[in-house]
C-alpha cells in the first residue's frame, strides 16, 4: 500500500491536507483559524484536481504551430484540460465564501468583541437574558 | 379438563395479582411501626440531608469538570474521525491508477474531442479557454454571478452598517436599547501615512506597469495562459496599491460602489445576452453572425475576448470591493 501511495504522492498529500483542514474546522475554537481550515481544504481539492489532469510528458493545453502555418491537434501532445476549469470554478467559490464568512465574523467582532465562537454564545445567552429581564419590567410597568 | 383449566387460571390469576400462596423460606417482613409525625423521623431526615448534599457536589462536581471532560471527548472524538476519513480516503488514493499515467480513465475520449476540435471549433489558441468560455460558458457564468452576489452580500453587510451607524448615533437611544448593546462595538483603526514618499514614487512607477500587465493578461485569455479571472485580480491589485498609497479618497473619485455596480450589472448582461445569442443559434443550427477568426489572431475566437474582459471587469471590481469594504468598511 505505501508502495501505491508513493506512485500517487500528489493525491495522498492532498487527502492528507483535506485532513489538516477538516481538523483544523472542528478543533479550532476562532471563527477565523476555522475558515482558515477550510481554505486548507479547498487546495487539497484543487490539488488532487491538478494531479488527476496531468500527464507525464506532455505539454500545457495551449496549440502548438507546426511550422508550416497549421496547428498540433494531436491530443497525445496536450494535458487534459478539464480540471484547469473545474479548479477555476472551485477558486471562485472558495473566494466568495471565504468573503462572505469574513464578513460575518467581522460583524460578529463588532457586536461582541471577540472571535471565539464560545465566548461569543456565552454574551449571546446573557445578552438575551438582560433583554427578557428589560421585557418583563416594561410588562409589569404596563400592568400597573 | 375444564375445572382443571379454571383452577390452573385462578392460580396463575392470584399469582399476578400477589394473593397466591406463599413459597415457604419466605420470610414475612415485621410490620412496619406506625407513623411517627415528620418531626420525629431522624433516619429520614438523615437520608434527605446526605442526599441534599451529594446533589450538591454533583453539581458543583459537574460545573468545575464536565465542560473539561466535553471538551476532551469532543477533542477525542473529532481527531478520531479524521484519522478515520483520512484512513480511507488515503486506502481510495492506493487504488487510484498511476499519477501521470496516459492511459488513465481520466484522459477519454472527452478529453480527446477537445482538445483535436476545441481549436477549430472555438477558434481559440488556449484550449482552456475556449473550455470555460465557449464549451462551458454558462458554468463561468455562473461563477461571475457567484462572485457578484458575494461582493454585493459583503457590501450589503459591511458597508451599510457604516451608514445604520451614523443614522442610529443622531436618534435619541431608548432604554432597551442600552440594554441590548451591552458590549461597545470595538472600531477599527486606521492610520494611513498621507506623506509616504517612498510608498508613492514605486506607485506611481508600478500602477501603470501593473494595470498593462492586467490588461494583457485579459486582452490575450484565449492566446495563452491567463484570461479573465487572474488578468481581473491583476487589475485589481492596481486598484489596492493605488488605494494604499494615495488614500481611499483617491480611488474614489473614479471606482465607487455606484461605478462598480454599473460595471458589473453591465458586463453580466453583456455575458447573459451574447453567449445566450451564441447558444441559441448554436444548438438551433441557425448561421452565428458572430465570426471565429483564425486562430492565433489577437481578434480570433469568436465571443472569448468580449466575454474575457466582461470577466476582468467583474473580477478587479469584486477583489478591490472585498479590501475596500473589510479595511474602509465603505467603498
Amino acid at each position: 500500500m505505501l508502495e501505491k501511495l508513493l506512485l500517487n504522492h500528489y493525491e495522498a498529500a492532498a487527502v492528507i491536507l483535506s485532513g489538516i483542514g477538516l481538523t483544523n474546522l472542528l478543533l479550532q475554537r476562532n471563527l477565523i483559524k476555522k475558515i482558515i481550515g477550510l481554505n486548507i481544504m479547498d487546495t487539497a481539492v484543487y490539488l488532487f484536481l491538478a494531479a488527476k489532469g496531468y500527464v507525464e510528458g506532455r505539454a500545457a493545453p495551449i496549440l502548438i504551430e507546426n511550422g508550416s502555418g497549421g496547428w498540433l491537434t494531436s491530443s497525445a501532445l496536450y494535458v487534459n484540460p478539464v480540471p484547469a476549469g473545474l479548479v477555476l470554478t472551485g477558486i471562485v467559490v472558495s473566494v466568495s465564501v471565504t468573503a462572505f464568512a469574513l464578513a460575518l465574523t467581522l460583524k460578529l467582532y463588532e457586536s461582541y468583541g471577540t472571535l471565539n465562537i464560545d465566548e461569543a454564545l456565552l454574551k449571546m445567552t446573557e445578552e438575551q437574558e438582560q433583554l427578557e429581564a428589560v421585557i418583563e419590567e416594561a410588562d409589569e410597568e404596563v400592568l400597573s | 379438563m375444564n375445572e382443571e383449566l379454571k383452577n390452573i387460571w385462578r392460580a396463575f390469576f392470584n399469582w399476578v395479582m400477589g394473593n397466591g400462596p406463599r413459597p415457604e423460606n419466605e420470610v414475612i417482613p415485621p410490620e412496619p411501626p406506625p407513623d411517627l409525625p415528620f418531626t420525629q423521623k431522624p433516619h429520614d431526615k438523615y437520608t434527605r440531608f446526605h442526599e441534599a448534599t451529594l446533589k450538591e457536589r454533583y453539581n458543583q462536581w459537574l460545573e468545575i469538570h464536565g465542560l473539561h471532560i466535553f471538551a476532551i471527548l469532543y477533542t477525542g472524538l473529532s481527531v478520531l474521525t479524521c484519522i478515520v476519513i483520512v484512513s480511507l480516503l488515503l486506502a481510495t488514493v492506493a487504488e487510484l491508477p498511476p499519477f501521470g499515467h496516459e492511459r488513465n480513465p481520466a484522459n477519454n475520449e472527452v478529453i480527446r474531442r477537445y482538445v483535436e476540435h476545441g481549436g477549430h471549433e472555438t477558434g481559440a489558441q488556449n484550449i482552456v479557454a475556449g473550455l470555460i468560455l465557449d464549451y462551458r460558458a454558462f458554468d463561468t457564468f455562473g461563477e461571475s454571478a457567484v462572485l457578484f452576489t458575494a461582493a454585493v452580500s459583503v457590501l450589503m453587510l459591511l458597508g451599510a452598517s457604516r451608514r445604520n451607524k451614523t443614522d442610529t448615533h443622531s436618534l435619541p437611544s431608548s432604554n432597551a436599547m442600552d440594554a441590548y448593546s451591552i458590549h461597545a462595538p470595538p472600531m477599527r483603526h486606521h492610520t494611513f501615512r498621507k506623506d509616504d514618499v517612498i510608498l508613492r514614487a514605486v506607485a506611481s512607477l508600478s500602477i501603470p506597469v501593473i494595470l498593462m500587465m492586467g490588461c494583457v493578461v485579459v486582452i490575450n485569455g484565449h492566446l495563452s495562459p491567463g484570461g479573465g479571472f487572474s488578468g481581473g485580480a491583476i487589475l485589481s491589485t492596481a486598484l489596492i496599491l493605488c488605494a494604499n498609497a494615495y488614500g481611499f479618497e483617491r480611488v474614489h473619485e473614479f471606482f465607487n460602489e455606484r461605478t462598480f455596480i454599473v460595471s458589473s450589472s453591465t458586463a453580466l448582461m453583456i455575458y447573459a445576452l451574447s453567449k445566450g445569442y451564441s447558444f441559441f443559434t448554436g444548438a438551433n443550427h441557425i448561421h452565428s453572425v458572430i465570426p471565429k477568426g483564425t486562430i492565433g489572431n489577437i481578434l480570433s475566437g469568436g465571443l472569448i475576448l468580449p466575454l474575457n474582459i466582461c470577466v476582468g471587469l467583474i473580477v478587479a471590481g469584486t477583489l478591490y470591493g472585498f479590501y475596500a469594504l473589510f479595511s474602509e468598511g465603505d467603498m
